[in-house]
């Protein structure tokens, strides 16, 4: 019966939350706070429900679970986020409460990785380049080969060894790359060069590959400076967040040539991107993609359900 | 050394064209109208023969040539070069394996994620202004995928180790079965396109790999699996691939060689699941500049008596 099923309040609405549904249509009655503009109470009691039959919310980052939504469910156990992330939930607020929140764990890293992998290897072999010019979609020019395409022996500067990190490296282990990487502590499970600061890894990489998370300290860790340590041949992948690159100073090392080229999964100010990129042929861009994949979804939604199920049955 | 007479009869790597005219005399049969005219004036002369992946010397020149000691392949392919000639009339044949292997491979493994994460087509999406009026759509996870090789010499286990760096499985066709390889043997094409989700096209072209590719191959590989052609154009039956590719019977594919280069067939321009390149396997400078060492090394090793390095027959 409907009004047996447990109530879920949905906000954001998650990216998966289509899929979600699909996947499990009789074991929730969903709560679409998302389609509404009506402050949370009036919403819920167009729903019929009683905020203290709420015990748990589904969200992603595009609405926050502040203190004031927190407080106005009593009875609320669990947040689940289909992301890492948790920056929008307040964790005072759940502290207070105890309450649980259950986040993504290594869903989508592999996907993650994959995406990275592909930009890189576009950049350098000039796929899509190459794609578009055997389908006269642009106008003609000759083609000209890249000067040098081997993964092989190229230094990869990664910056972030977390678990995207990680599945970077051992994908391109399997190519002969050199390993080397920053992060915020050096990983002494790791045979990688660990750099302590960002600049003197730049100065030995031929590649940067972005895969920490966005906060105070990595906002445009890869400033003019870095980008100019990597230098004319250097390879720029980011598949963290557009404001990890000083955007403006990337676009303008492009176009000059200050370094060979980019694959750009993320921008600061997502869906617009410069367009001055746009006429170029060493750069790859992609519409935050990374982890837009089937089997990711499914596995998210999994995850998901599965944090609920342990919740519910507790 | 300089009075040695060597034929090209094909395109190659400038950096190649001029130093095999420093050492050597050289003469130009690119164009097969002109080599007649060359063969009949200096066949009793020339002793090598440099080839490529577009042309080699068939039965009928070597035949024509009675001085004719090696043939210098700049490829790693030579379905142009009638070998059998070759071994019946004792004259060596070297090419350039090795040189090319890392970058195939890694060509190859970019072509499948660019298939099936569509990375062309977001670029494309991005470049258009589409990516303001909504999200991209869910592709297709590469990690994890079984990767059927057909052929598992230098390149095809290249393919394979870097494949594994992603989790795929890996399984093989070959003529023989390889007792050390740790890889899932299938004993026939259609069986390996059966059980793999993305086929890679890595063996020499030969009378019997000839359309090894054929409908029966693709409609086994199926509406969800890709087909990657690194190989040589040959290998594959295209207008049967176009069709199954129009017509859904076959999932995405990765192409970097045709039937008839520079010719692409125009039915494939469209399709999202499609990524084409114009020829590009082992094509950069370093690259090439290596391959055109080991033809000039070669030359130089046999005129010197010292064995060569790459040889073939």
């Amino acid at each position: 019966m409907d009004s047996e099923l447990p109530p879920l309040l949905v906000l954001g609405p998650p990216a998966v939350f289509n899929i979600f549904k699909s996947q499990y249509p009789h074991k929730y009655r969903f709560l679409n706070a998302f389609s509404s503009d009506l402050p949370l109470l009036q919403f819920l009691q167009t729903q019929n429900t009683h905020p203290s039959s709420v015990r748990a919310i589904f969200c992603n980052q595009r609405q926050l679970v502040t203190a004031d939504i927190i407080r106005s469910l009593p009875s609320l156990g669990i947040i689940a986020t289909s992301t890492v992330g948790y920056d929008h939930i307040d964790t005072t607020e759940c502290r207070r409460r105890g309450i649980q929140i259950a986040t993504l764990g290594s869903q989508f890293a592999a996907d993650v990785a994959d995406m990275a992998v592909a930009l890189l290897i576009d950049v350098i072999f000039k796929i899509s380049a190459g794609d578009r010019f055997v389908k006269k979609l642009v106008p003609f020019k000759p083609w000209s080969f890249p000067s040098d395409s081997k993964l092989g022996g190229k230094r990869i500067g990664i910056i972030g060894l977390g678990r995207i990190g990680a599945e970077v490296a051992k994908r391109l282990e399997a190519f002969d790359c050199i390993i080397m990487y920053h992060s915020r502590n050096k990983n002494p499970s790791v045979s990688y060069t660990f750099y302590s600061n960002v600049l003197d890894l730049a100065s030995d990489s031929d590649v940067l590959v972005l895969c920490c998370p966005l906060t105070e300290q990595t906002k445009y860790i890869v400033n003019k400076e870095v980008m100019l340590a990597l230098g004319k041949d250097g390879i720029i992948v980011n598949i963290g967040r557009g404001a990890l690159v000083d955007e403006n100073e990337l676009v303008q090392c492009l176009m000059k040539g200050e370094i060979r080229g980019a694959g750009l999964d993320v921008f600061e100010n997502e869906p617009y991107v410069p367009k001055e990129l746009f006429s170029l042929d060493n750069v790859v861009l992609s519409p935050h993609a990374a982890a837009l994949t089937l089997d990711c979804f499914m596995d998210s939604c999994r995850h998901v359900a599965k944090s609920l199920d342990a919740f519910f049955s507790s | 050394m300089g009075t040695i007479s060597v034929l090209l009869v094909a395109k190659v790597l400038p950096y190649l064209e001029q130093e095999l005219d420093k050492r050597y005399k050289l003469f130009d049969g690119i164009d097969p109208s002109q080599r007649a005219a060359v063969v009949r004036d200096h066949a009793a002369s020339i002793r090598a023969v440099v080839a490529s992946s577009s042309g080699g010397p068939d039965a009928a020149l070597i035949e024509a040539l009675p001085k004719l000691e090696i043939v210098s392949s700049f490829s790693v392919g030579v379905d142009k070069i009638d070998l059998e000639k070759c071994k019946e009339r004792g004259v060596r044949v070297t090419n350039t394996p090795d040189v090319l292997t890392d970058e195939v491979a890694d060509l190859t493994i970019g072509l499948i994620l660019a298939v099936l994460r569509r990375i062309c087509e977001c670029d494309r999406y991005v470049r258009s202004g589409n990516w303001k009026k909504g999200d991209y759509k869910l592709t297709t996870k590469f990690s994890g995928k079984t990767v059927g090789i057909l052929g598992l010499g230098r390149i095809g286990a290249a393919v394979a180790k870097r494949a594994e760096g992603f989790d795929c499985k890996i399984c093989y066709y070959s003529r023989n079965e390889k007792p050390d390889s740790k890889y899932k043997y299938y004993p026939s094409v259609v069986e390996l396109a059966s059980n793999c989700d993305v086929l890679v096209v890595a063996c020499p072209l030969t009378p019997e790999t000839h359309h090894i590719i054929n409908r029966e191959v693709i409609n086994a590989l199926g509406p969800k699996g890709v087909l990657i052609n690194i190989g040589r154009g040959k290998h594959v039956d295209e207008p049967e691939l176009v069709s199954a590719l129009l017509e859904g019977r076959l999932g995405g594919a990765g192409l970097d060689v045709f039937e008839n280069e520079p010719h692409v067939p125009e039915e494939l321009f469209g399709l999202e699941n499609v990524v084409l390149l114009p020829h590009v396997g082992s094509a950069t400078v370093e690259t090439r500049t290596a391959m055109a060492n080991l033809v000039l090394d070669n030359l130089e090793a046999h005129f010197l008596g010292k064995p060569l390095l790459t040889p073939l027959v």
